[in-house]
């Protein structure tokens, strides 16, 4: 089972991630590179390149960096009348969970929608499980649930208007909005 | 002075155009099977040009139904004609027609207007015909005569239409009814249009605009209030709106879901879906006093509540077996029993106005269409073949389901008749049209 995965996954990262809590200095999102010797992302394209930036990241601060990435993606993808989270997008939730655990003050609002296919009331319906999974994976991790909301539009607010299957795929998803 | 008469003129012609219909119509499928009825243009008898064509609205009403094909106007025996004492039966022997209707306009004192018609048995007549000479007044269906105001003359043709459909055919016609439909014009401020029009789409009227959707319209049983689901707020929330007066009530706005609204017969009570205890389950509310009922109680979801005539149950989905099926709870008691066993899903089912059967969408091989079932023989017929069908709402007749469909890319209007032979479909202008629902008799 993939949920079994993620958590085993999640126990390993999650005390990581209270280490990397204790040594670093810095809370903000946008701080990526902490660390004290010479990172060439410092000087931006200046044309020089100095190597080994990579190898004085700490695991905490090189996790830390790839969840900021994976912060950026907040669409969760699912299966036709489906609302079970797949295991390809345990890393981009476990990205936020990690954030919202640290940001206790942080609040996210969960939205679920649906494809056209359907009523549009079952829709909501769906709409709102699919949202709900997502918070339950989230409370898993720690996450409070004071600093989640949800809503459901089901078929209402379709990214993908072509009414085709790839189309359809794209409508199946739940969003993450800070 | 030459500009000033042009530009008058122009005005005129502008006043004179006639509205044009929010929905057009596209008949698929059905004409071959309707009875042909003869409609002679009513007689105008006051100066100047006609008012309105009324004759045109009842030729129009008729072939809508999908019951009858008007024949065309200049093809018959006789014009300028509207009283059956001016009927020659010997003109019209050839005819196949079972009826026609003659009818006459003229000015009645300030703004009004004396409208009469009157509905001929042609069948008889033509029986009769072979037999020697007619006694006129023996083929006379029916006979009224009425004074309207001159913004009356759409509504007073739909009445017409009303008795000639009833004479015929023995049931109610619905053609003096409203359907209430979102709008979605995608790329504007506020995208989402709550709008009501006549059945035939004329006089089109916004009641709310909104940034955020809008959802399921469900009318009062005396057709003056809509229920429906607002996300204004950024969340799903009930309001009921009176359409005469614009003012909103806030009636259900729990946590989660509160949604598909559905009037109790007597306009008391709200069936709705609220998610405020957790999974999806059918509650009912009291309009006045706001208190909810729960009726249903399943970890799986249960949605789409619609009344039984009687009040007493209510028709729900719910995928408590595992699929979403048509499920009936009555009220009293909470008793559960499953209405629907054919087809891959069942839902979004209401019980027709005679009680005896239920229009529901199925889905059968992937494909989601328009079904009706019958109740006591549990016989199930899918009735449209368009694509992605959703949200049918019945004709307080029973003869005819409005509902959301998808032609061409775009979010249209349908309606296919009850018996699934009549097929047809609304184009609007601009956006894509959903949620329809049918007012009740008005």
């Amino acid at each position: 089972m993939d949920l079994n995965k993620l958590f085993k996954a999640m126990m390993v990262a999650v005390p990581l991630m209270a280490l990397g809590a204790c040594s670093s200095t810095s809370d903000s999102d946008t701080d990526a590179s902490g660390s004290t010797s010479g990172s060439s992302s410092e000087y931006g394209n200046g044309g020089l390149e100095t190597g080994g930036a990579g190898a004085v990241l700490s695991p905490a601060e090189q996790q830390r960096l790839n969840e900021q990435e994976l912060r950026r993606q907040n669409v969760i993808y699912f299966d036709f009348d489906r609302s079970e989270l797949q295991t390809d997008n345990a890393e981009i939730l476990m990205a936020h969970g990690n954030y919202l655990v640290e940001h206790p003050n942080v609040r996210v609002l969960i939205e679920g929608h649906a494809d056209e296919r359907g009523t549009p009331e079952y829709n909501i319906a769906l709409g709102e499980r699919r949202a709900k999974a997502i918070a339950k994976y989230l409370q898993g991790m720690g996450v409070q649930p004071s600093q989640m909301s949800i809503v459901s539009y089901g078929e209402e607010k379709p990214l993908d208007f072509s009414r085709t299957d790839t189309g359809f795929a794209q409508n199946r998803r739940g969003v993450l909005v800070y | 002075m030459n500009n000033l008469v042009k530009w008058f003129a122009l005005a005129c012609v502008v006043m004179i155009t006639p509205a044009r219909a929010a929905l057009d119509i596209v008949i698929t499928e059905g004409v071959d099977q309707s009875r042909p009825i003869a409609i002679v243009p009513f007689v105008w008898q006051g100066e100047g040009a006609a008012p309105a064509s009324i004759s045109d609205v009842v030729m129009s009403d008729l072939s809508r139904s999908g019951t009858f094909s008007p024949l065309d106007k200049r093809a018959l025996p006789q014009s300028n004609i509207n009283t059956v004492a001016q009927f020659n039966a010997a003109n019209w022997g050839n005819v196949s027609a079972d009826a026609l209707v003659v009818g006459s306009v003229k000015p009645y004192g300030t703004g009004q207007f004396l409208v009469t018609f009157e509905l001929i048995d042609l069948v008889k007549a033509q029986l009769q015909a072979g037999k020697g000479p007619v006694n006129t007044s023996e083929l006379l269906l029916e006979s009224r005569e009425t004074v309207i105001n001159a913004n009356q003359f759409r509504q007073y043709a739909h009445r017409i239409s009303d008795v000639v459909y009833e004479k015929l055919t023995g049931i109610r016609g619905a053609f003096l009814t409203r359907i209430a439909y979102v709008v979605v014009k995608q790329g504007q401020k506020a995208p989402y249009h709550l709008m009501i029009a006549d059945y035939d789409g004329y006089n089109e009227q916004m009641l709310l605009r909104s940034p955020e959707p809008l959802m399921s319209p469900s009318w009062s049983p005396d057709g003056r209030r809509l229920a429906y689901v607002s996300f204004e707020n950024r969340k799903a929330e009930i309001f009921v709106q009176d359409i005469y007066t614009q003012t909103r009530t806030l009636v259900s706005s729990f946590d989660g879901i509160n949604g598909a609204p559905s009037f109790s017969p007597d306009g008391k009570k709200l069936a709705v879906t609220l998610s405020k205890d957790g999974q999806p389950e059918i509650y009912t509310v009291d309009i006045a006093t706001k208190a909810t009922k729960r009726v249903t109680d399943h970890y799986a979801i249960d949605t789409e509540p619609s009344w039984f005539p009687d009040g007493k149950s209510l028709l729900f989905t719910s995928e408590r077996g595992g699929r979403p099926q048509l499920y009936k709870v009555n009220l009293d008691t909470n008793k559960v029993s499953r209405m629907t066993f054919e087809g891959e899903w069942n839902l979004g089912g209401s019980i027709t106005p005679d009680g005896r059967s239920m229009i529901f969408v199925n889905r059968t091989n992937g494909r989601f269409n328009i079904a009706r079932m019958d109740l006591a023989t549990r016989f199930m017929q899918v009735l449209s073949s368009t694509r992605l069908d959703e949200s049918p709402s019945v004709a307080p007749n029973g003869t005819m389901v409005i509902y959301g469909t998808t032609h061409e890319g775009k979010q249209v209007l349908a309606a296919v008749s009850t018996d699934g032979r009549f097929k047809a479909r609304l184009p609007a202008g601009q956006g894509e049209v959903k949620s329809p629902a049918w007012s009740p008799f008005l």
